[in-house]
């Protein structure tokens, strides 16, 4: 079945784009600032090294004279149980959860995009398999079904990227069916089936580029969740390995310590908290000015 | 409605099949011989062969599905390495406490996002919205395994409110022992009147409850929002209004009243959610339940426990998922004639 073409809403009034865009953000604070906190993420990531008080503790230093010191001028956030720089390391973690989030939404795009295109332009029995196996995976909770992954491949950033990958893509696939399916349905895409244009050129031309903004705004709103993700299985013990300065990771190292050194669990999850509640808030700001009408299901 | 609920029941029939073989697939993954590692490391030629045959790897991969298909159907999931204890039985061992966190961490959620909602959506754009939102946000951005480890220093290392971990005092495991009827503790100690581990298990579950419910409470918070927001220029609610009814009853019961559906919809995914979560909170708090099973199956690198728990939750996010559409089918007309 295809679905008859959504009328357009009509009672939004017609604004320049610039007024549109300055009236959204003014009516939306969160969004600002989930913007501002995203940019400063990625510049901390870019420029680690030159923000890092101490590089080199980002990797696998050691100084057995400065165990465990509690926060100071000269260590801001402290030092770890071998006598890192807190700081340094929190600073460098921005390059590995985010680059991963990033590494894991491409692929379960690349993966999912094609997929779900396919199946809502084409329908039929094609549409029914690949429906059927995205319930599958969709039965499970995604936490759930990457730590499964993980858990039985070797512990490693990759077998996180892996593992979240292949638990994120029916999502995409999913979303993106839905667009295309309505979109397949459209005069001008009939039209170009009239004029005898191969499938893949009206696909990759007219209906992939017309049912793809809900994907996007779908993609920044995961961002924060995959961070989640991937900090729960270094938590675990599934993902990164010492001396990767992961806050997941820090976290659970840390554990032994805490009563004793609350600062080496506190801030990398501070910073875990941080990228994740800034990264969503620019995702759901942006969902909101481009797309008001949807309701937040998780 | 038997069209619908028979359409509904064989898509979940399914869906469990495929989960199955899914867990399966998984299995197969693991890197290196799995008969070499039952047989241990010092084992002969000879013994891998054995376990190999014990375990049913010498058989084609088809016939090995189709027995892991009926050694599940049947209830024979496997023996965990860890344990060695039939996975299942661990498991029904361990889901009571867990069901009961989750339990109580959505009830919390569910206290604490209703009136939150509510304020949220009688006044948007304001700053009691604004602040709310942002909160909820926060909820769902918690990386829980770190906020129950703060809230446990907090509250307990430092200002001793509650207790830091376990599933009651251990001094009445001696004084006042607990006697395993349905095998949660908050029915049996009141089934068999043991109050004081009543009032003890209470006490230890709400630490861990508060920290389970963070992602709920944010979620839920804005779906109510979104739901009231929805319905309130419906006209139905506004005759309510035109009736002559409080602002607070309109929005606290007639707005309110249509947005339970989609929230009871989203509490059957969230149970799910939450039940994962555990695997990052109950080891923190030594919580006997399924996440504190699975965490240590994961350190021991034991796979038949870890897919038990696995299929387990599945099979539960799946029915809840089932009992949900039922419900709404029963009382909502316009779904099952869809």
């Amino acid at each position: 079945m295809i679905e008859a073409p959504a009328p357009f809403p009509a009672e939004a009034p017609v604004l320049p784009r610039g007024a549109a865009l300055r009236r959204g953000l003014r009516a939306n604070p969160l969004l600002v600032a989930g913007g501002i906190g995203s940019v400063l993420v990625v510049l901390v990531a870019l420029f680690a090294p030159l923000l890092a008080p101490f590089p080199a503790d980002a990797g696998s230093a050691t100084h057995p004279f400065m165990v465990l010191q509690p926060p100071s001028a000269q260590h801001w956030f402290g030092t770890d149980d071998v006598g890192r720089d807190i700081l340094s390391r929190v600073i460098y973690g921005a390059r590995v959860s985010p680059l991963v989030a990033v590494l894991v939404l491409a692929i379960a795009s690349a993966v999912g995009i094609p997929l779900g295109v396919v199946a809502g332009y084409f329908g039929g029995w094609l549409d029914e398999a690949i429906m059927r196996v995205t319930d599958i995976f969709l039965a499970f909770p995604p936490l759930l079904l990457a730590l499964a992954f993980a858990a039985v491949l070797p512990a490693s950033l990759t077998t996180v990227i892996i593992a979240i990958a292949v638990t994120w893509w029916p999502w995409y696939t999913r979303l993106i069916r839905g667009q295309a399916a309505s979109v397949a349905g459209r005069p001008y895409v009939e039209s170009c089936r009239a004029l005898g244009i191969p499938a893949y050129r009206i696909l990759l031309r007219h209906v992939l580029p017309n049912s793809v903004t809900p994907l996007i705004v779908q993609i920044s709103l995961d961002f924060g969740g995959v961070i989640l993700t991937a900090s729960a299985l270094s938590f675990l013990g599934l993902g990164a390995q010492d001396p990767v300065p992961d806050w997941g990771l820090m976290v659970a190292e840390g554990q032994n310590y805490f009563t004793t050194a609350w600062w080496v669990v506190t801030f990398p999850g501070l910073a875990i908290l941080v990228t994740a509640f800034a990264f969503t808030l620019l995702g759901d700001g942006l969902r909101d000015l481009l797309d008001p009408k949807r309701t937040f299901l998780p | 409605m038997t069209l619908y609920v028979v359409r509904r029941l064989a898509t979940a029939i399914g869906v469990v099949a495929g989960v199955i073989v899914l867990t399966f697939v998984i299995a197969r993954l693991v890197p290196g011989d799995p008969a070499a590692t039952w047989a241990g490391p010092h084992a002969s030629a000879a013994q891998i062969a054995a376990a190999r045959r014990f375990l049913g790897l010498d058989r084609p991969p088809a016939v090995q599905l189709v027995s892991y298909f009926g050694g599940i159907l049947t209830g024979n999931w496997g023996v965990s390495i860890h344990t060695h204890r039939p996975v299942l039985s661990d498991i029904g061992n361990a889901a009571p406490a867990s069901i009961e966190l989750v339990t109580a961490a959505l009830i919390i959620a569910v206290i604490v996002a209703v009136p939150l909602g509510l304020v949220s959506a009688r006044w948007p754009g304001r700053a009691a919205d604004h602040t709310i939102r942002a909160g909820s946000i926060l909820g769902v951005s918690m990386p829980i395994f770190w906020l129950a480890l703060i809230l446990q220093l907090l509250l307990s290392d430092r200002l001793h409110l509650l207790p830091a971990a376990g599933e009651f005092a251990p001094g009445l495991l001696f004084s006042h022992p607990l006697t395993r009827v349905t095998g949660f503790g908050l029915i049996d100690a009141p089934l068999t009147g043991n109050w004081p581990m009543f009032g003890s298990i209470l006490a230890h579950l709400v630490l861990p409850a508060l920290v389970v419910a963070a992602y709920p409470a944010g979620l839920l918070t804005r779906m109510i929002r979104a739901q009231v927001l929805d319905t309130i220029g419906d006209t139905h609610v506004q005759m309510v209004r035109a009736l002559g009814f409080s602002e607070t009853t309109v929005y606290a019961r007639f707005a309110m009243k249509l947005a339970w559906n989609p929230v009871a919809a989203a509490l059957a995914l969230v149970f799910g959610y939450a039940l994962v979560n555990t695997f990052l909170v109950e080891a923190i708090f030594d919580w006997p339940g399924l996440g504190e099973y699975a965490t240590a199956s994961i350190s021991s690198l034991d796979t038949p426990a870890i897919l038990g728990v696995t299929l387990f939750i599945a099979l539960v996010y799946v029915a809840a998922n089932l009992v949900v559409d039922l419900i709404q089918a029963t009382m909502d007309p316009r779904i099952r004639l869809r």
